[in-house]
């Protein structure tokens, strides 16, 4: 197969999942309501006792400022489960079964999904943080900096987004998707993601320091809130790297196994 | 046997295995489907049919023999095959949130039909299939028979030249079912080699140029459902009884093809000669069992399951018939058949 017929399927299939996308959007919808929901919760709440541990970590920073990266992580965790689900959808009713027996690029009916997730991740995450900045997050960020911003976001939800087609691809039902949801869901709360590191205590503090999402919050912030990122910048983008390639070829392994039934 | 050279055959298929840890589905499977031909696979469920299409579709590889679909041997070019079939499985593979237009054209996309050739193929199958209506709806609103097209539909976009359709009419009311009958006469009218899987034998009676049987991943015989018929010496003889008692008593004495508790008939073999006739009676008579009526059926496929395989068609085969025969109407009926359902009515009292 040509590189020329991998992108036209691949457009193809991107084109679908975007009219999915318009057609039923209540899970869109849904995966944006829950991070903002939490961002106002923990804004709210925590907002007066976190101010002087946030003050503590970085001068001149606000509690709003410190959990919008949390946010976004959460943002995308929330919307690779909408993926989880759409691709073990395809597979339970035989829609990949037809696509598996078509003359296609195999990997394309796979790249689609990520594609649309990526592009419905990145719209998630944009009116997320329409709704901190009307909530008064103050962002030092110059241009290069978003340019970063924009780069690590997106490999973050690459990442994400192909070890949840993965899953989706893995799971004999819909139930079967939770577990990954729930990992991705639960994990930026043992992280750095809403109280600095240095406040966690014994094995919590170890876990967090170690997490792959903990680099990736902290750089997100560094390059939010115009802070140096130190070596956080490279460890984030090995594990995103790392995430991408091993969600990539897992699903593709998944995808040419033979149906089970 | 169709001679491949005389007519040229579009499935070839030799010595296929197909084994899942110690359980082996396939065991060394023949077939030879001529070029424009229906062959029907017929066999009860677990025979091992949807996992002959999966191998003849690229879905799944075989642990031995070989096949050749459209002149691509399946294992050796996957790609080549998948350029010539086209599948309808199981289950519906439409895609619920498109309409029945978007489905039609994501298919033509995937052909690289080209904008306008793919739209105006869309169109055609629309109208073909009586779908126009309906073309803007989202495949979600549709019934089980419309689906059911839309998906075979989908399956023609590409113009393929073998079709494999598993068991295409499983779950369709008995009208849906004569139309998706009438569509899958018109393809193979039209030149288009069909393979399709079914437990129902008048559809393969009324399909087939050729059926193949399927038991316990063998073909036990092949031929026309005529030649089939001619190798059973005759019917059988259906005998109605007036009460359970007689129904049981009878179903002891008697060799029983198949046994009807709520129309307390039971099916014994029998040609309707005299002679059989006869020594049918004297048997009944004998251990004093009252028959209400008695009528002599010639020979249709289940008897040739019954004379190929030693065993009738599996009851499930039997609920299946019943339950499109009489459009599901009779609840109780359903209720004895499924006992999941019987259970839960229990737990409801």
């Amino acid at each position: 197969m040509s590189s020329h017929a991998f992108f036209a399927d691949s457009a193809t299939m991107t084109r679908r999942s975007l009219r999915q996308t318009v057609r039923y959007p209540v899970m869109m919808i849904s995966s944006l309501v829950v991070p903002i929901i939490l961002f106002l919760l923990f804004a709210g709440v925590f907002s007066g006792s976190m101010k002087a541990s946030v003050a503590a970590f970085a001068p001149g920073t606000s509690y709003v400022d410190y959990i919008v990266p949390g946010i976004v992580l959460m943002t995308v965790g929330y919307g690779s489960s909408t993926t989880a689900l759409r691709v073990n959808s395809d597979m339970t009713s035989g829609i990949m079964a037809r696509l598996r027996t078509m003359r296609i690029t195999r990997t394309a009916v796979l790249t689609g999904h990520v594609i649309g997730a990526v592009i419905r991740t990145l719209i998630a995450i944009s009116l997320v943080l329409c709704v901190a900045a009307l909530s008064g997050l103050h962002t030092r960020a110059d241009a290069l900096a978003w340019l970063g911003l924009l780069g690590v976001i997106s490999l973050l939800t690459i990442a994400i987004t192909w070890l949840s087609v993965a899953i989706g691809l893995a799971a004999n039902k819909p139930e079967g998707t939770s577990g990954f949801t729930l990992l991705v869901q639960v994990l930026p709360f043992i992280s750095s993601a809403f109280v600095p590191i240095g406040s966690l205590s014994g094995a919590l503090r170890w876990f967090a320091r170690n997490e792959p999402f903990t680099p990736i919050i902290d750089t997100i912030r560094g390059l939010l809130l115009g802070m140096p990122i130190g070596h956080s910048g490279w460890v984030a983008v090995a594990w995103c790297s790392a995430m991408a390639l091993g969600g990539y070829f897992w699903s593709r392994a998944l995808f040419n196994r033979g149906p089970s039934r | 046997m169709t001679d491949p050279t005389e007519h040229p055959a579009a499935i070839t298929v030799s010595g296929l295995r197909k084994a899942y840890g110690r359980h082996t589905v396939l065991d060394g499977v023949d077939l030879v489907v001529a070029d424009g031909s229906i062959l029907a696979l017929l066999g009860p469920n677990g025979a091992g049919k949807t996992t002959v299409v999966n191998i003849l579709s690229t879905l799944i590889a075989a642990d031995g023999g070989t096949a050749v679909v459209g002149g691509h041997d399946v294992a050796r070019d996957a790609e080549g095959v998948r350029g010539a079939i086209g599948v309808t499985g199981q289950f519906s593979a439409v895609d619920d949130l498109l309409t029945g237009r978007e489905n039609l054209i994501l298919m033509a996309d995937l052909h690289h039909l080209g904008k306008k050739a793919g739209r105006a193929r869309a169109a055609e199958l629309l109208a073909r299939f009586d779908l126009t209506e309906a073309a803007g709806k989202t495949a979600a609103t549709y019934s089980g028979g419309m689906k059911r097209k839309l998906d075979l539909a989908m399956t023609l976009v590409g113009n393929p030249c073998v079709i494999f359709l598993d068991e295409p009419t499983t779950g369709l009311d008995p009208r849906s079912r004569r139309t998706m009958w009438a569509t899958i006469r018109r393809l193979a009218d039209d030149g288009v080699t069909i393979l399709l899987t079914t437990q129902m034998l008048d559809e393969a009676d009324e399909l087939a140029d050729r059926v193949a049987v399927l038991d316990d991943g063998r073909i036990v015989a092949q031929g026309r459902p005529a030649e089939l018929k001619a190798r059973v010496s005759g019917g059988h003889i259906e005998l109605a009884f007036a009460d359970l008692a007689a129904l049981d008593a009878a179903s002891r004495v008697l060799q029983v093809m198949a046994r009807d508790d709520d129309a307390l008939t039971l099916q014994v073999p029998g040609d309707g000669g005299v002679p059989a006739l006869r020594a049918l009676m004297r048997r009944l008579d004998d251990t004093s069992i009252e028959v209400r009526t008695l009528s002599v059926h010639s020979p249709d496929l289940d008897d040739v399951f019954f004379a190929l395989t030693g065993r009738a068609t599996t009851d499930l085969n039997r609920a299946d018939r019943n339950r499109t025969d009489q459009n599901r109407t009779d609840q109780n009926h359903a209720a004895d058949q499924d006992p999941t359902t019987t259970e839960q009515m229990e737990d409801a009292r």
